[in-house]
């Protein structure tokens, strides 16, 4: 997109990880270029997850390299690669159960301002406006006071975007955003990411089973299979490139979108 | 050379009847994932069950069958004890089962007392090997000689049965996978039944079987207890062979400790355990392990909240009552509440480590114990002024717990909790063996307070103070950003790191923190009592602590204060009676069948369902990591 500009946000050269004999990701390199909502498709276990894992440091890769602005992250740990600007929601959520929903954000918020060895209470009572003018970006305002505990699933998703803008991210890594969601909430909830692309100067990398939410909203889109990185283009390109369509559904069409479970 | 010999000799031997009790430990907890801290009572039971055996059969039959017979009719009281106590809690965190297989404890050290008496019995000696042979002029007993001649098959059987039979597959499988267990149709219940008759069974022939070195009391289970967990958290726990090799090298090592540094032989051992896990963590042939949940079951724990306005006039009004306790003039009920405060900031620290951080461990009396004795030792040695030790004290603690924390912090859940306890050991062997320094067995006597409080009186204001302000204390720290960030930890430690939270550094300095409040806690108890003794640093007092923040309830944030008042109210009350162990440890382990929320979240949930009779909850998204 804006590609001839300075470095690209992220780089990523011949990313591997093997566990064990398992090969779960091989020779993986991309970029993303600043502003852009890049998609990762693939088929459940072709690698997407493990990729991830090794951008924000969970997983220390077996080969292969991660650049941040131009600064390599490989292998640095989660939170140095937090405070260097990258966000991450998960697949499978973890949110804090012994907080309230808005005591979630604020904990993050806690981090981001560095006041977390402060020792004076009330935390509850910190960045309580930022807290919540997240939260109502993220459309769950009158959820603020619940229990995390038992907020049901589509809600947790969106509670864990909130969190992860609490840094002001450059890169959002978002993996199954809208699993567990409604279909109409999963439109919701892309075109809310959307907007914060375009408005926040954030880029977006993230993984989704539904070929709709992904054709709508992806500016570019990677397809990963076996670990192997097989398409890398414009949404047009990868609607009809033959090798991915093999790939889902057996040479059916990638456009009856599967279910988006996990 | 010859000495150096038989000495070996004598270690092997004494190897047998550790790896017999160890061995037993491990393998109910390879299956079960129980840490079964009733083993040493098994392994007491087998020592009188095999003396009373041995007084009726006559003859070398008699005793081996005696021997045999023991070791059945103990698995099958590991069997009672698995069916009605250990079943209610097998998906439990570990915190349930400690505190349940505690109960077990007490319980049959009151039996224990009731049919055989307070004496100790000296074993028999084993027919027709009385004698002693002479390898290269030193004397060996040939008892020692046939128990180094049983250990390989005792071995051998074992392999046997875990690598060639049915049982053996199931066993194993429940080993390494949890999940096979149910993919194989298995009636996973009687699986855990079966191992726990022959890991129990296991324990009461080692106790049988070393009757002729030894004999039984009312000690042993106590005694032998830190010893089979420091063998099998060296051997790796799970591990049959890893359980063998540790077993030889603690008994050898402390055989030759006993001639050649007789000061340390305790010390010795749990160094040797120190280094090993520094550098294997899961011991030498363990294998890693992904741990659990912590704390206590059920439903998550609620959000927590600055105290209402109500809640903070009952606590003051509360305060007013106990500062105006000397006036009733009841010297007795002074010390008593006096007592009672020193305990309840050693639960609350512990609390505060365990029902917010998540992380428990099992040697907390090593800080309390700590305080105490830098408290004493600054007055006796440097002659130091009370107020003086009483700073120092819980920076003395404090120092401790950043060793031992960071040691232990490496590793998480069981392990973690076995390496706090086995530190604890370590340092109360210190204290137990180091003389001329710490008194020994004797303890620190004359440490007593200032002369501004000398009075009875004075000295319970200055501890009410202290106590309830270390209280308030670590209240406000709860409900402070560390103290948030401290949850955070321990409720998703992946998103924590997510998010820039250094969880182990947070985890290190609540470590710290308990362990300096815990010091304040002793340093309070040594001026209060006037001396200290090493039992203020065994593993009874931390599980005395465990046992506190648990009846409480972990999930609140009283816990831990509620449960210390009640238990030495309780306490005060029932030890006026013979058996109140029995007592106390049918109550404990009715509590953990009965009561699982303790008795702050019990009466919550009373509470709540009075007050709204039903509120719909959402069932909650699957969301560990
Ligand atoms: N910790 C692990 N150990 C072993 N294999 C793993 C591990 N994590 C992922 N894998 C394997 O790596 C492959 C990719 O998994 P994953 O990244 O979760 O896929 P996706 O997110 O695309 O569904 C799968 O075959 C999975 O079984
Ligand atoms: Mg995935």
């Amino acid at each position: 997109m804006t590609g001839n500009e300075d470095t690209a946000v992220l780089s990523v050269i011949d990313l591997s990880k093997s566990f064990g004999g398992i090969h779960a990701l091989n020779d993986v390199s991309f970029e993303v270029a600043r502003g852009e909502l890049l998609a990762l498709i693939g088929p459940n276990g072709a690698g997407k997850t493990t990729c991830f894992n090794m951008l924000m440091g969970q997983l220390k890769p077996t080969r292969g390299n991660v650049y941040l602005h131009g600064e390599k992250i490989t292998g640095r740990q989660p939170r140095r690669i937090w405070r260097k600007g990258v966000g991450r929601t998960f697949q499978i959520t973890g949110t804090y159960q012994s907080m309230t929903v808005i005591e979630n954000i604020q904990m993050a918020l806690i981090s981001h301002h560095r006041r977390l060895y402060s020792l004076r209470p009330y935390a509850t009572h910190l960045y309580r406006d930022q807290a919540m003018r997240l939260l109502e970006l993220v459309g769950m305002p009158e959820q603020a006071e619940r229990a995390c505990a038992i907020l049901a699933y589509g809600d947790l998703k969106r509670l864990e975007l909130a969190i992860a803008l609490c840094h002001e991210p450059t890169l959002l890594l978002m993996d199954e955003p809208t699993a567990g969601m409604a279909p109409r909430e999963r439109i919701g909830l892309m075109q809310l990411t959307a907007d914060i692309v375009s408005e926040r100067n954030v880029s977006v990398l993230f993984t989704e089973h539904d070929m709709d939410v992904v054709f709508t909203h992806a500016h570019r889109i990677m397809v990963l299979n076996r670990g192997e990185l097989i398409a890398n283009g414009s949404v047009e390109e990868i609607r009809n490139d033959p090798l991915v369509q093999e790939v889902y559904l057996g040479g059916g069409s990638v456009f009856a979108a599967s279910d988006g479970h996990a | 050379m010859g000495l150096f010999i038989a000495q070996l000799l004598t270690g092997l031997a004494n190897a047998a009847t550790l790896f017999l009790v160890a061995s037993g430990l491990s393998l109910i907890f390879g299956v079960t994932r129980i840490v079964n801290f009733a083993h040493g009572s098994f392994y007491m039971l087998g020592a009188f069950v095999g003396y009373s055996l041995m007084q009726v059969l006559p003859g070398a039959v008699g005793f081996w069958a005696s021997v045999l017979l023991t070791g059945l009719i103990v698995g099958l009281i590991g069997v009672i004890v698995e069916m009605l106590v250990l079943r209610p809690v097998y998906r439990a965190p570990e915190l349930f089962q400690l505190v349940a297989t505690f109960g077990v404890i007490l319980v049959i050290q009151d039996l224990t007392l009731m049919i055989w008496g307070a004496e100790d019995v000296l074993g028999p000696r084993a027919p027709g090997l009385k004698g002693i042979v002479r390898i290269m002029d030193e004397p060996v007993p040939t008892y020692d000689l046939a128990l180094i001649a049983l250990t390989p098959f005792v071995l051998f059987a074992l392999w046997y049965l875990i690598s060639r039979t049915r049982l053996g597959v199931l066993v194993r499988a429940a080993t390494q996978d949890r999940e096979m267990v149910a993919a194989l149709g298995v009636n996973q219940a009687w699986l855990f039944t079966g191992v726990f008759f022959l890991g129990a069974g296991m324990a009461g022939l080692g106790g049988a079987i070393q009757l002729p070195k030894g004999g039984a009391d009312l000690l042993m289970d106590f005694n032998i207890l830190a010893a089979i967990f420091v063998v099998v958290v060296i051997g790796g726990m799970g591990s049959l062979p890893g359980a063998y090799i540790a077993a030889v090298l603690i008994s050898v090592l402390n055989v030759f400790g006993v001639s050649y540094l007789p000061q340390s032989t305790l010390v010795l051992m749990f160094v040797v355990m120190a280094v090993v896990l520094t550098i294997r963590p899961y011991g030498l042939l363990g294998r890693e392990e992904v741990v659990g949940e912590h704390g206590q079951v059920g439903e998550p724990e609620r959000p927590i909240k600055p105290a209402s306005g109500r809640a903070r006039m009952m606590v003051g009004v509360l305060l007013v009552l106990l500062l105006a306790l000397p006036m009733t003039g009841s010297h007795f009920l002074v010390i008593l509440i006096t007592d009672i405060i020193i305990f309840c900031l050693f639960a609350a620290s512990l609390h505060f480590l365990l029902g917010l951080g998540g992380l428990v461990s099992f040697g907390h009396a090593a800080f309390f114990g700590g305080g105490a004795y830098v408290a004493g030792l600054l007055v006796i040695h440097a002659e130091a002024p009370m107020e003086l030790a009483f700073l120092l004290a819980p920076l003395g603690a404090g120092l401790l717990a950043v060793i031992i924390g960071w040691l232990c912090l490496r590793l998480t859940g069981v392990y973690f909790a076995m390496l706090t306890l086995a530190m604890a050991q370590l340092l109360w062997s210190l204290v137990f063996q180091w003389d001329e320094f710490t008194g020994g067995d004797d303890g620190l006597v004359d440490v007593w307070p200032a002369g501004w409080l000398s009075e009875a009186n004075s000295y319970f204001y200055f501890t009410a103070i202290v106590g309830v302000g270390g209280i308030i204390l670590l209240r406000h720290i709860a409900h402070s950003p560390f103290g948030y960030a401290l949850r955070a930890s321990r409720d998703s430690q992946r998103q924590a790191e997510a998010t820039g939270i250094n969880t182990k550094r947070i985890q290190w300095m609540a470590f710290t923190l308990a362990g300096a409040m815990a010091g304040v806690a002793g340093a309070l108890f040594v001026f209060s009592k006037g001396s200290v003794f090493p039992n203020e640093m065994e593993i009874a007092k931390s599980f005395d602590g465990l046992i506190v923040v648990f009846l409480g309830g972990v999930k609140t944030l009283s816990g831990g204060v509620v449960g210390a008042a009640t238990l030495e109210l309780v306490k005060d009350y029932l030890t006026r009676f013979e058996y109140w162990r029995l007592a106390l440890g049918l109550l404990i382990i009715a509590v953990v069948v009965l009561a699982p929320y303790g008795i702050v979240g019990s009466f919550r949930k009373l509470f709540d369902r009075y007050r709204q009779p039903s509120e719909p909850e959402t069932v909650a998204a699957e969301s560990r990591q």
